[in-house]
């Protein structure tokens, strides 16, 4: 890992942009209303900081504004209202360079190889094509596609077209990465696994990683803190610190805090979720 | 693979077949040779037509046209299918009229392309354009709203401009829209020329059949139609193949 993904992910200068102690990112009072005759207030408001380096996961009902979320904080989409910040800079309809994202549905190009796809990113920045080909190469093998390098996603299944897109995101090296369930596609298995070389990529690469989930586990082995959201428009119902140690993997599963954590993001989850699908709440 | 050879093998094999019941149909006199020629003598006709050089102008005169309109109503064509797609009002505005666009016979526009262009190969192309744009353009259309949103917003993640996001992304993302539109455009462009010259036209190959029909010369006829079949076949392959080549990398099962 150490001298493939990782590197210059915390580029000398960029961190300096912002005074010290203050969050990597943040969202102050946002909400995104989705304009139309019958206008969708969607998320928020939402305030929000990520302390640099941190792992943050958000669970919440489907529907409740989490891909909105992400949207806004990159930069994707331009809050109704509030702000939103990277490096100590407003983000305003433009995706701050720095950011990485890993979209909820394929995003793959179906008319380039799985290498060309991971490489799209670099070879649009200039990198020089040597670096972009050992960064390529590491990421393929990292992600369990070696013996894909040459297909075209049509020819991979669902999970490792996801896979694909991970990679292309994290040769960017980006510092704060937004995943928008990432391992949606993957069983669970792969998705434990994937989630320990996350972990792996998040601690040697030091990046700040904002993670969307639908599993309850997976926020709670992960994280560093876990925000639970309310039916839409999503709000954070819960902020909770599991208080793992920076080396960790999927054997906290076993850990006796962990069942804790679990149970506290479900007792949201079940009551946000029942109102998301229209019923009463017990 | 294998398949593949196996279809082509029998579309070749029904071509030939067909033409083999033909040429014993002339030969045997079922069918009237005055009718119908033998598609051998189809083919001398033909070949010794071409060699003569007495229709060389005539190719000429009709390609060139073709080759002006097709090109016009493909850059025209997406130019158009873009601005519809990025106006969505205008494209409502305009939606009825793309929808009964081809239920107008161009060719009662002639005389006004006439008067509007002179008697030269103008207003040919002009019909070969009208026929063939708005296929570009819809097709062009329907490739755009097929553009998976979510891939513009990966082009956005990589922070590229609107020029890389439309070359790098959206084009190769409606590549199969945009060679259907090629392809119906280049056919329609053909048919509307040859018939505008058949019927309204003194030039070209459409005018030549018609002349050679109205003179009862039933081998040029004959061969200059061999002729144009043919031509139209390679045309329509080549487009064929070369958006095979494109496509099939990223349909491979
Ligand atoms: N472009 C849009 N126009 C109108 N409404 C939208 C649009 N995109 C999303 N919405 C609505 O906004 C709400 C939040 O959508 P969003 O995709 O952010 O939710 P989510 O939490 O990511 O859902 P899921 O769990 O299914 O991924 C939903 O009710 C959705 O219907
Ligand atoms: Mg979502």
């Amino acid at each position: 890992m150490a001298d493939g993904l990782a590197g210059t992910a915390s580029v000398p200068g960029a961190a300096s942009l912002a005074a010290p102690g203050s969050p990597h990112a943040s969202m102050r009072g946002v909400t995104r209303v989705y304009p139309g005759a019958a206008p969708v207030h969607a998320l928020g408001p939402i305030d929000l900081d990520l302390a640099r380096g941190e792992f943050f996961s958000v669970v919440g009902p489907s529907g409740c504004g989490k891909s909105t979320l992400i949207d806004v904080q990159a930069g994707l989409a331009v809050p109704s209202a509030g702000e939103v910040t990277f490096e100590g800079r407003p983000v305003s309809g433009k995706v701050p360079d720095g950011i990485g994202v890993v979209f909820q549905e394929d995003a793959s190009f179906p008319w380039l190889t799985v290498t060309d796809n991971i490489a799209f990113g670099l070879r649009r920045a200039g990198v020089d094509p040597a670096e972009v080909r050992r960064r390529v190469e590491y990421a393929v093998g990292f992600m369990g596609l070696r013996d894909f390098a040459r297909a075209y996603p049509v020819q991979l299944s669902g999970g490792m077209r996801q896979r694909v897109c991970i990679a292309r995101t994290l040769v960017l090296q980006p510092r704060l990465i937004l995943l928008d369930e990432p391992f949606g596609a993957l069983d669970q298995q792969t998705r434990l696994l994937m989630g320990d070389e996350l972990l792996r990529l998040w601690r040697e690469t030091r990046a700040t990683v904002l993670l969307i989930t639908h599993a309850l586990d997976e926020a709670a082995m992960l994280s560093d803190r876990v925000g639970a959201m309310s039916a839409r428009p999503g709000r954070f119902v819960d902020l909770l610190e599991t208080g793992w140690p920076r080396e960790r993997d999927s054997s906290l599963v076993a850990e006796a805090g962990f069942g804790a954590i679990t149970a506290r993001l479900w007792s949201h989850l079940r009551a946000e979720s029942l109102k998301a699908m229209g019923g009463a709440p017990p | 693979m294998s398949r593949g050879r196996a279809v082509l093998a029998s579309r070749v094999g029904l071509i030939v077949g067909s033409i083999a019941l033909l040429e014993i149909l002339c030969r045997t006199g079922v069918i009237n040779p005055l009718t119908l020629l033998p598609p051998s003598e189809m083919a001398v006709a033909m070949v010794n037509l071409l060699a003569s050089g007495k229709v060389a102008p005539d190719i000429e005169r009709t390609f060139s046209t073709v080759a002006i309109a097709f090109a016009l109503s493909v850059v025209v064509g997406i130019a158009a299918g873009a601005v519809l797609h990025a106006i969505p009002r205008l494209r409502r505005a305009l939606d009825p009229l793309l929808a009964s666009y081809y239920a107008v016979p161009f060719f009662v526009f002639y005389p006004v392309l006439v008067a509007f262009f002179g008697l030269n190969e103008m207003p040919l192309v002009a019909i070969g354009f009208a026929a063939a744009m708005v296929a570009m353009a819809i097709s062009t259309l329907n490739g755009l709203d097929r553009v998976p949103p979510v891939l513009i917003k990966v082009a956005r993640m990589h922070r590229l401009g609107r020029l890389r996001t439309l070359f790098l992304v959206v084009v190769p993302a409606a590549a199969a829209s945009l060679m259907t539109g090629m392809k119906l455009a280049l056919a329609y462009a053909f048919i509307s020329i040859i018939a505008g010259e058949f019927i309204l036209s003194g030039k070209g190959l459409g005018y030549q059949i018609a002349y050679a029909y109205n003179s009862f010369d039933n081998k040029t006829m004959y061969g200059l139609m061999l002729f144009v079949l043919l031509v139209a076949t390679a045309m329509n392959s080549l487009l064929h193949m070369w958006e095979q080549r494109l496509l099939r990398r990223r349909s491979r099962a």
